[in-house]
């Protein structure tokens, strides 16, 4: 059921539960964190300039992790950046999520076997909300994850539910 | 001999004791700063240690390896010379085909084949091309770091153009695993050649209109001339390499100096900074080199593509590549400097040792010296003119 | 100059600190030791006839043989020329001396080298590791590096 579905036909007014309003205002304005790790946040980059438009997601880049509501993990998670990836992730406010991009920050990527300084996963340090695959995933792939990162955001409850 | 510390400082006001009105000594300490590894523009994820007084710079620490992913020891694990190539992509994400024709290079001189002409010719096209790309990139992130957003959109909208070449060609926007040893995975599709010729045409105007727009604006211009001045003398003595040597007036490219390809037979100039807007080698001068070797690329693009000759994209290679024992030093002019890969084989089908000389890694070291003395604000756009790729620094 | 000249000007000038050569490999090089590199680079870089004043690559070895090496790959602005100089030392004794007065940029290759091979570069101005963090252990390019299990409570392996 949409949002505006309820709205009375003379007047400003409209009726929604407080839940799907809620919802509707996290997942239009997901403020995500600037910041790249490696190739990843070339199309990172390139998914934020003026041919794939990010900011129609309402997704604006911020500087620090104070007002970030999402991260995107760019690129090759090493383990001398781990402990900073998690602090950072510590500094951002509740609700916060974090799309993991590209096969680096999913498993280690092509560096699984033999990096020795390369965190295999970034879930191994902090929770993934979601996953996008490639090596680097196009623009379009990115677009794709917060799509599905929207449609998370708009089934969540107030409530919890029971496990 | 150099001394890094007796460097001319580049501001009149030194740092030091402060007079107040009463005749006392105002006591200034000294104060740390620390830039990164998570920041806006550190260009990844560099971390500057930076001890200020006041606004003033006395010293920039820099620590790297956030982004080290064991390039070297996954080299010397493959099973075959020909796996390392997508590693040598990712070394310098913003310019995958010059880091793979550093690499085949090398492999190819150890291995002493003849490559096909037309190979040679289709290498430099994607060579140049990927050249414009990475200038582009470079060029659109130092405007944002001086403040200027439009700029960037302007890059990365020409930059999806050249990209849509490649996708064409290989099928991938980033890492191509184009250049293979002994020639390419596959030939350029019919098409390619009238379209890179459209680009060519169309690019060319908007050079001059990106130079309009940030290149010889007021306020870009008041910010970065005689900014971060580097000495001809301190660039060789740091062994800097492209832009950043070419900016301090050194006629310096290896595509002329050490050939390789088929650069020779071409026409074309290497670009060097002039001071035109303060002193040889500031920032202005590094940018400007770049903005105009983007014009060079682009009249050798259209000579190659002119001369393109028919012809196989393979040279007959042995299936298993094994170089007898012995070692080669391969380099090439990438858009960020010298990219030399030394090889050492040892007659097996893997290589025993590479080691990637990166040019951002090199260049990177110099920072400290030239931004000494330096305000605080300008470290964004001295280390924004060094032009880092951390892939290519921490490897 | 060719390397046959520069290899007789290093032996007129240096005598045993020139240990041995290999002037008909495709890039010829010359091995010198480990303890008198800095003056012979000095020499190198200063001799009006030879002028290498461009330090191209400096790259840390594991030979596999429990010898490592450091070789040094110069260029002559002026002339033109290169050579390839090696310096090897045992893994019992990795000293290597320091070039970074000579070349500016061997700083951080030197770095470098000590912290994949763990060759100690004798009167380095700041010899600390440069890409693995501070608190690592091991040196990762050696031929016989073994992957620790855990760094600071992450797992390595996958």
């Amino acid at each position: 059921m949409g949002l505006l579905d309820q709205r009375f036909e003379n007047g400003n007014v409209f009726v929604t539960s407080l839940e799907n309003l809620l919802n509707w205002a996290r997942l239009s304005s997901l403020y995500q964190m600037q910041f790249g790790l490696a190739c990843c946040a070339i199309e990172m980059m390139a998914a934020s300039a003026s041919d794939f438009d990010i900011m129609r997601f309402g997704i604006i880049p911020r500087a620090t992790p104070r007002q970030a509501d999402v991260m995107f993990v760019a690129g090759t998670v090493t383990l001398k950046m781990a402990s900073r990836i998690k602090r950072l992730y510590d500094q951002m406010a509740e609700p916060r999520y974090i799309i993991s991009m590209g096969s680096c920050a999913n498993c280690g990527g092509p560096y699984w076997e033999h990096g020795y300084h390369v965190l295999k996963g970034v879930d191994r340090v902090i929770p993934v909300d979601v996953y996008v695959p490639g090596c680097p995933p196009r623009p379009e792939a990115l677009l794709e994850g917060i799509i599905k990162l929207q449609e998370k955001v708009r089934k969540e409850s107030l409530v919890k539910k029971p496990a | 001999m150099i001394e890094t510390k007796s460097l001319p400082t580049q501001y009149a006001s030194q740092p030091g004791p402060v007079q107040t009105s009463s005749g006392k000594t105002l006591r200034t300490d000294e104060m740390i700063i620390n830039m990164g590894p998570q920041h806006p523009s550190t260009h990844g994820v560099l971390r500057l240690e930076i001890v200020v007084e006041g606004e003033i710079i006395i010293d920039v620490i820099p620590h790297i390896g956030y982004l080290h992913r064991c390039f070297e020891k996954h080299a010397e694990h493959m099973t075959n010379y020909q796996q390392v190539i997508p590693y040598c992509d990712r070394l310098d994400y913003c310019a995958a085909i010059n880091d793979e024709h550093s690499y085949v290079l090398a492999v190819e001189r150890m291995l002493k084949i003849e490559l096909p002409e037309r190979v040679e010719y289709i290498r430099v096209v994607m060579a140049e091309l990927q050249r414009i790309a990475s200038h582009l990139i470079a060029v659109g992130t130092f405007g944002i770091d001086a403040g200027a957003f439009t700029p960037f959109l302007y890059a990365f909208h020409d930059r999806e153009l050249i990209l849509d070449l490649f996708e064409m060609t290989c099928g991938a926007r980033l890492l191509y695993n184009y250049f293979w040893i002994g020639g390419l995975s596959h030939d350029i599709p019919p098409q390619f050649v009238d379209k890179a010729k459209q680009f060519c045409t169309y690019f060319r105007p908007r050079i001059k209109e990106f130079n309009d727009l940030l290149t010889y604006n007021e306020i870009f211009v008041k910010r970065t001339a005689n900014v971060g001045v580097l000495p001809k003398d301190v660039a060789l003595n740091y062994a800097c390499s492209g832009p950043m040597l070419r900016g301090s007036g050194i006629n310096w490219d290896l595509r002329r100096d050490d050939p390789y390809s088929v650069y020779h037979k071409l026409q074309w100039e290497p670009q060097i900074g002039k001071g035109e807007m303060g002193t040889v080698g500031d920032v202005w001068d590094r940018h400007i080199v770049r903005m105009r070797e983007m014009e060079v690329s682009l009249s050798i693009i259209e000579q190659a593509l002119a001369a393109l000759p028919e012809g196989n994209v393979q040279a007959a290679i042995p299936k298993r590549i094994r170089p007898d024992a012995g070692e080669v030093y391969a380099r090439t002019e990438t858009p960020r400097g010298e990219l030399g890969f030394y090889v050492i084989s040892d007659g097996s089908g893997t290589p025993f040792r590479v080691k990637a000389r990166a040019p951002a890694f090199v260049n990177l070291s110099v920072l400290p010296a030239i931004s000494r003395g330096c305000m605080i604000a300008d470290l964004v756009l001295i280390a924004g003119s060094v032009d880092i790729v951390l892939g290519q620094v921490d490897r | 100059m060719t390397a046959e000249e520069i290899l007789n000007s290093l032996k007129a000038k240096f005598g045993d600190a020139i240990v041995e050569a290999k002037l008909d490999a495709p890039q010829p090089w010359i091995v010198v030791n480990p303890s008198r590199t800095k003056e012979i680079a000095f020499f190198l870089r200063d001799d009006p006839a030879t002028r290498f004043d461009y330090m191209m690559c400096l790259s840390g070895v594991d030979y596999n043989n429990g010898k490592l090496g450091i070789v040094y790959h110069l260029f002559s602005m002026v002339h033109r020329h290169k050579i390839v100089l090696k310096a090897f030392c045992t893994k019992e004794q990795p000293h290597i001396q320091s070039v970074t007065s000579v070349w500016a940029t061997a700083n951080w290759h030197e770095r470098e080298a000590f912290d994949m091979y763990g060759i100690v570069i004798d009167e380095h101005p700041d010899l600390r590791r440069i890409l693995l963090p501070y608190d690592w252990e091991g040196h990762p390019l050696r031929k016989d590096y073994q992957v620790p299990e855990f760094y600071n409570g992450m797992k390595v392996p996958y």
